[in-house]
């Protein structure tokens, strides 16, 4: 791979959901700044991977892990490693938006109050930078204190994205954020992300194929737990070293 | 033909019954307060009882009412609340956490006059309070808990998922979370369990005679005795002391009732509209 820098190192990742062993020897490296996309069928291990990054996995009873996930260089489920400052700067979204039922300015709030930021007029910056960020500031700026649940569905993902960006993460993990969405939302997403990207570093699970190849930097191929490939992008579209891999891109299965 | 005379004798069931339900409703709460309300005036809600309640009013058992629901109510509220939560957030799915569950629903069905009993023995007699309202808040906290720790635990079970792992994921602990997202989440569902919890309260008779004894005048420390409005109800239709006392009680208990729910509906709606 290039000299760019790795955000994560993942090295003979395997996890145990109780006996059923869901991710197989993964190992893969994801690079700043960059847009890593990961595809593959249903259930093959693309979102459980996804949450391993940031350790959301540890909520589910009976789950183990082997293996290493380095971040930054450090080993993210060493025993001391701290989870707060990981889940800080590593941000996930999540495929059905999930504003809590509190008004828009008290959604992106949140994050930076939990985190000890107290000053009014520090908040009220940091509430129109983010929604500036995702485009939704001119669309909602007369009704901050209004529901965030009576928003539509896309500007209500765009708003758990802004949410996320209030506690200033370094990466965003984003778990098919546009499926549970209509194509004029998507896009507005998938731009989105290409601004994003300039300053985070961006890691998304797809199962849309055309969006996967339009938007990502890399690619990693999932089935069956295990990662079958991971390149440029525009090797895995063009030239993918695997026959299952051409296959699903194709269409072939999936 | 059939088919349509199916769906309007299911109908015409359902509608009966119903009426049946608001007209029984209707019939119980109509009488109490067409023989109560006219006896209800200033002097009766200011001025204490004379004459063993015969006659004067009933402003110090009023009090007493109000200080003893409250104090139920401050002991079991967080007691309360505190349990739900650990059932729900902690220890989801844990064999001895399920035990404790079962138990606790055990209470909810254990006849009131048994706490009375166990009030009396162990808060009267063995810990040496006496009647008191310290014994009767005590008593009447444990009879309400099961009812509130099941509504919460209910309530906490209709936060979704998603909530949690939102706020899990900007960082928070499962603590804030619990407290600045789900708790407020289902703030509806605990003010439910509350108002249950005060309905049950209010109504006990014989456990509060057994607990805070029937003291008629105004309590001034946790250690006085006190009585309540159903105790003092039954007490002037048992001796038969004053027919038209007793319904003017029995109205003013049904007022407070009705207006301690539509206060609740109320905040209810309020707080629900602000978050959606």
């Amino acid at each position: 791979m290039e000299n760019v820098e790795k955000k994560f190192e993942i090295r003979d990742l395997d996890l145990y959901y109780g006996n059923y062993q869901a991710l197989i020897g993964v190992g893969m490296d994801i690079y700043a700044n960059k847009i890593t996309a990961l595809i593959g069928p249903s259930g093959c291990g693309k979102s459980t991977f996804l949450r391993t990054l940031n350790r959301m996995n540890d909520l589910i009873l009976g789950v183990r892990i082997d293996g290493s996930v380095k971040f930054d260089g450090e080993d993210i489920y060493s025993r001391d490693h701290d989870l707060i400052s990981l889940r800080r700067k590593v941000g996930m979204v999540f495929q059905k938006p999930n504003p809590f039922p509190k008004s828009i300015y008290e959604n992106i709030v949140y994050g930076p109050r939990i985190h000890g930021e107290k000053d009014k007029s520090r908040l009220d910056f940091i509430v129109e930078k983010t929604l500036r960020e995702v485009a939704l500031w001119d669309e909602v700026k007369d009704r901050l204190h209004k529901p965030a649940l009576g928003l539509s569905g896309g500007q209500q993902q765009r708003l758990c994205i802004a949410r996320c960006l209030a506690v200033e993460p370094e990466v965003i993990l984003m778990d098919e954020p546009t499926s549970a969405l209509d194509p004029v939302a998507t896009s507005k997403i998938e731009n989105l992300l290409e601004e994003l990207v300039k300053k985070y570093t961006i890691v998304i699970v797809t199962h849309n194929m055309q969006q996967a190849g339009r938007v990502s930097d890399y690619t990693s191929f999932f089935l069956s737990g295990k990662v079958l490939e991971t390149d440029r992008t525009d090797v895995i579209f063009s030239n993918p070293a695997n026959k299952k891999t051409e296959e699903y891109i194709t269409g072939r299965f999936g | 033909m059939k088919k349509k005379l199916k769906q309007v004798l299911f109908y015409s069931a359902v509608v009966i019954l119903t009426l049946m339900v608001i007209g029984s409703l209707t019939a119980i709460l109509g009488f109490i307060l067409k023989n109560g309300l006219k006896h209800i005036n200033i002097e009766f809600l200011t001025e204490e009882p004379r004459r063993m309640g015969k006659e004067g009013g009933i402003f110090s058992i009023i009090i007493g009412t109000i200080y003893l629901t409250a104090l139920a109510l401050l002991i079991a509220t967080p007691v309360g609340v505190a349990a739900a939560i650990y059932f729900t957030e902690y220890s989801a799915g844990k064999k001895w956490a399920d035990a404790i569950r079962f138990f606790t629903e055990i209470l909810a069905g254990i006849p009131s006059i048994i706490f009375g009993l166990f009030g009396f023995a162990f808060f009267v007699i063995f810990l040496g309070l006496g009647w008191s309202l310290l014994s009767g808040g005590l008593t009447l906290a444990i009879m309400i808990l099961p009812t509130l720790i099941r509504a919460t635990e209910e309530s906490l079970k209709t936060v979704p998922m998603a909530y949690r792992e939102g706020s899990l994921s900007l960082g928070a602990s499962k603590l804030q979370t619990i407290i600045r997202v789900v708790i407020p989440s289902c703030l509806p569902g605990i003010l439910t369990g509350i108002i249950l919890g005060v309905g049950r309260a209010i109504g006990e008779t014989a456990a509060v005679m057994l607990t805070a004894g029937s003291n008629l005048k105004l309590p001034t420390s946790l250690l006085d005795s006190t009585r309540t409005m159903s105790v003092h109800l039954y007490t002037l239709s048992s001796e038969g002391l004053s027919k038209e006392k007793t319904f003017a009680t029995a109205a003013l208990l049904i007022i407070i009732v009705l207006i301690i729910n539509t206060l609740a509906t109320f905040i209810t709606e309020k707080y629900i509209a602000r978050s959606r």
